[in-house]
């Protein structure tokens, strides 16, 4: 579908992914969201943005991915400060259009689920935390959160298990409600927003300059791809071209961050299936990947390894070289790994049928990134769209049609694989110039948006700063939002110990949601 | 499984040596942080981790401690699933507003002798999330913390250490050999 059909007024943002913005009345706003829906595109984000009426007023903004790219959509909400629901046509905005009146006091109008989301009724503000004018920064108050109204199951013999919001392992805290007869679960309903510590306030608080670190600790384990989509978003608003050497490294780091979760959830998800060597060859591997990577990167994580106008670090030839060689030994030993799991009955027993999502309730539900293309949802922008460096690299996507846990796992080993191609190419075939360009701040206000294939999925975050040069708002978007909800169907008819093995193979983000 | 048993051979034990501060002779300290565990609870140490609010950076350097490089469970260290059965509780931050009550419960519900040890730069400080209206900022502002271990995420060798020096530091308080 091309963008031009939505007969838009669009404009394209300075970005190295093709990205257009354009304003919208209330009823290009929903006529653009059946136009996408209706031709195979999908809902990335949503967010509200408030601010001065003088600045252009409160708006709810949207962004659609298309196949020759994303529009980020803006609605005007003054003065109802409020918007047509789009949940009846995208499922996903449901829960996003909740995080929008809890975190900017604007209402998607007649929903059909208007229960808070990410609002458990303990902040005591006197507006919503996004609320232009909104000075309050300390509230806090003895009283415990409101009980959250779940959706309840009844029948004979049926019962309730609550888990959490700390849970047993060493995981992310949320809340999980099931609904089973005997060991059968009839329904899942998850509560989340545990671990909302006011990222998107904070951002307001920070200099674009050094802001970038906030965005890496959005998700640790994402910390390469929202560094990346920030300072993509702010280079985007502030006209600003990296040097070819910054793109190179940022990829660089992006398919290690890639492999290094992947070796985790595959040595994890053994271990959930009962096979706890798995666990102990694949986390043996993840440690030596990390070891090199706080080498040539400074960071475990290579957190802060990138920043506004390219990267902070710049690896010697040698160092390279080694990065390199590295993928050879691992790819062996992956490879070897993937031998054995293929043949462990045992494994495969529990792997395959496991929480099946078919690829048209992915589609339905908008099921998104690597776990949507275990679902046959083929989108990935590092062969979608053309940005360097991937343009020249031609990354061969990962799919699978069955979309259970045993086609998540073969996505992983598949994309193991591919990234440490990448790797290689990167570490050969770096160009050689500088590693960072100087940001300007415009002496007017700007908006710019960075759009990333994390390992996960798409990492959006849209961006506007103000004619003094400070962030008006920041927005970061995580595919944990789309993936959420389907995790409740994939768990349906499965037995309860079965669900930590599905949970796995999701791994979404509790802190990259929650924000 | 012959595959299996072959791989394993083939990796053999990659296990490093504990983290000083507890020793002088190499050999002498794994049996000396028996001992000093054994002194203080009588049993091995058990673990809670409870996350706060992290990003999840401080989790997954938690979970490499697991990995055979540090093999805490040769220490005599173990993570446990309930704050019930814990001696110490690792706690990440900065404690969010929604998760300071289920904190607290969980500190409540750890049994006397219990220790809290604070992991990461937003646990010892708030970090670069700080205190708002949805951050209690920094573990100490919610629980006791008897200490903590600075780093954004600390590294799992780091994270040991304070392990074992917050034992240790129970051990001299308590003034028993």
């Amino acid at each position: 579908m091309a963008l031009a059909d939505l007969g838009l007024d669009l404009r394209r943002l300075p970005a190295p992914l093709p990205i257009w913005h354009a304003p919208v009345d209330r009823e290009a706003w929903s006529a653009a969201a059946r136009g996408v829906a209706e031709q195979g595109g999908r809902l990335v984000s949503l967010w509200g943005i408030d601010r001065d009426t003088g600045a252009g007023g409160a708006a709810v903004c949207a962004a659609y991915a298309v196949l020759d790219g994303l529009a980020w959509l803006e609605l005007p909400v003054h003065p109802t400060r409020s918007f047509p629901d789009l949940a009846p046509i995208f499922p996903s905005a449901n829960r996003m259009q909740r995080a929008i009146t809890d975190l900017s006091g604007l209402a998607a109008e007649g929903a059909g689920d208007s229960r808070p989301w990410l609002d458990h009724g303990v902040w005591a503000l006197p507006v919503a935390p996004l609320s232009y004018g909104n000075s309050s920064r300390l509230a806090g108050s003895a009283v415990l959160p409101t009980d959250y109204p779940f959706v309840r199951v009844e029948g004979d013999g049926v019962h309730e298990i609550a888990v959490g919001p700390v849970h047993a392992g060493i995981i992310e805290p949320g809340h999980f409600r099931f609904s089973v007869v005997g060991e059968k679960v009839l329904r899942l309903e998850q509560h989340l927003g545990y671990v909302h510590k006011g990222i998107e306030r904070r951002f307001t608080e920070l200099p674009p300059l050094e802001a970038h670190r906030l965005a890496g600790r959005v998700s640790g384990d994402t910390t390469v791809a929202y560094a990346w989509a920030y300072c993509m978003a702010l280079e985007s608003a502030w006209r600003c071209t990296i040097p070819a050497r910054a793109a190179w490294l940022r990829a660089l780091m992006l398919e290690r961050e890639r492999v290094a979760n992947h070796l985790g959830d595959l040595g994890a998800l053994g271990n959930d299936a009962g096979l706890g060597f798995g666990l102990a060859q694949f986390s043996r591997l993840r440690e030596d990947w990390q070891r090199l990577s706080k080498e040539a990167f400074g960071h475990r994580f290579m957190m802060d390894a990138i920043a506004p106008g390219g990267v902070a670090v710049d690896p010697a030839a040698s160092m390279l070289e080694r990065l390199r060689r590295q993928c050879d030994d691992l790819e062996r030993e992956v490879r070897s790994m993937k031998v054995m799991y293929d043949q462990h009955a045992g494994l495969q027993d529990r792997f395959q049928t496991a929480g099946r999502v078919s690829p048209q309730l992915a589609a339905q539900l908008g099921l998104t990134g690597m776990t949507g293309r275990a679902s046959a949802q083929s989108f990935d922008l590092r062969s979608d769209h053309e940005w360097i460096p991937y343009e020249q690299l031609e990354v061969a996507m990962a799919t699978q049609r069955n979309g259970d846990v045993a086609a998540r796992v073969a996505v992983r080993f598949d994309e193991t694989f591919e990234s440490l191609r990448l790797i290689r190419r990167l570490c050969v075939e770096m160009p050689g110039d500088g590693v960072r360009a100087e940001l300007r701040s415009p002496t007017a206000m700007a908006q710019g948006a960075g759009w990333v294939e994390g390992w996960r999925g798409e990492v959006f975050v849209a961006l506007e700063t103000s004619a003094e040069g400070r962030i008006v708002r920041c927005h970061c978007h995580d595919p944990s939002w789309q993936n959420w909800p389907v995790l409740e169907h994939a768990v349906i008819g499965n037995i309860v110990p079965d669900f930590p093995l599905i949970n796995k193979s999701f791994n979404l983000s509790y802190s990259g949601h929650d924000l | 499984m012959w595959h299996v048993l072959k791989q394993i051979v083939r990796a053999g034990i990659v296990t490093e040596p504990a983290p000083q501060p507890l020793t002088s002779v190499d050999g002498e300290a794994v049996q000396r942080i028996h001992r000093d565990i054994l002194d203080i609870l009588g049993q091995a140490l058990t673990i809670r981790q409870v996350d706060a609010g992290s990003c999840n950076g401080c989790e997954l350097e938690i979970h490499a401690l697991n990995n055979p490089y540090y093999n805490i469970e040769g220490l005599g260290i173990k993570f446990v699933a309930s704050p019930r059965h814990a001696d110490l509780l690792l706690v990440t931050g900065p404690v969010s507003r929604h998760m300071e009550e289920a904190l607290r419960r969980a500190y409540d519900a750890t049994p006397e002798p219990k220790l809290v040890l604070a992991v990461g730069d937003c646990g010892c400080t708030g970090g670069i999330f700080g205190e708002s209206y949805a951050s209690c900022g920094k573990v100490a502002n919610v629980i006791p913390v008897d200490a903590t271990v600075p780093g954004c995420p600390p590294p799992p060798i780091e994270i040991l250490r304070g392990i074992l020096a917050v034992v240790q530091r129970r051990q001299a308080l308590s003034g028993r050999p």
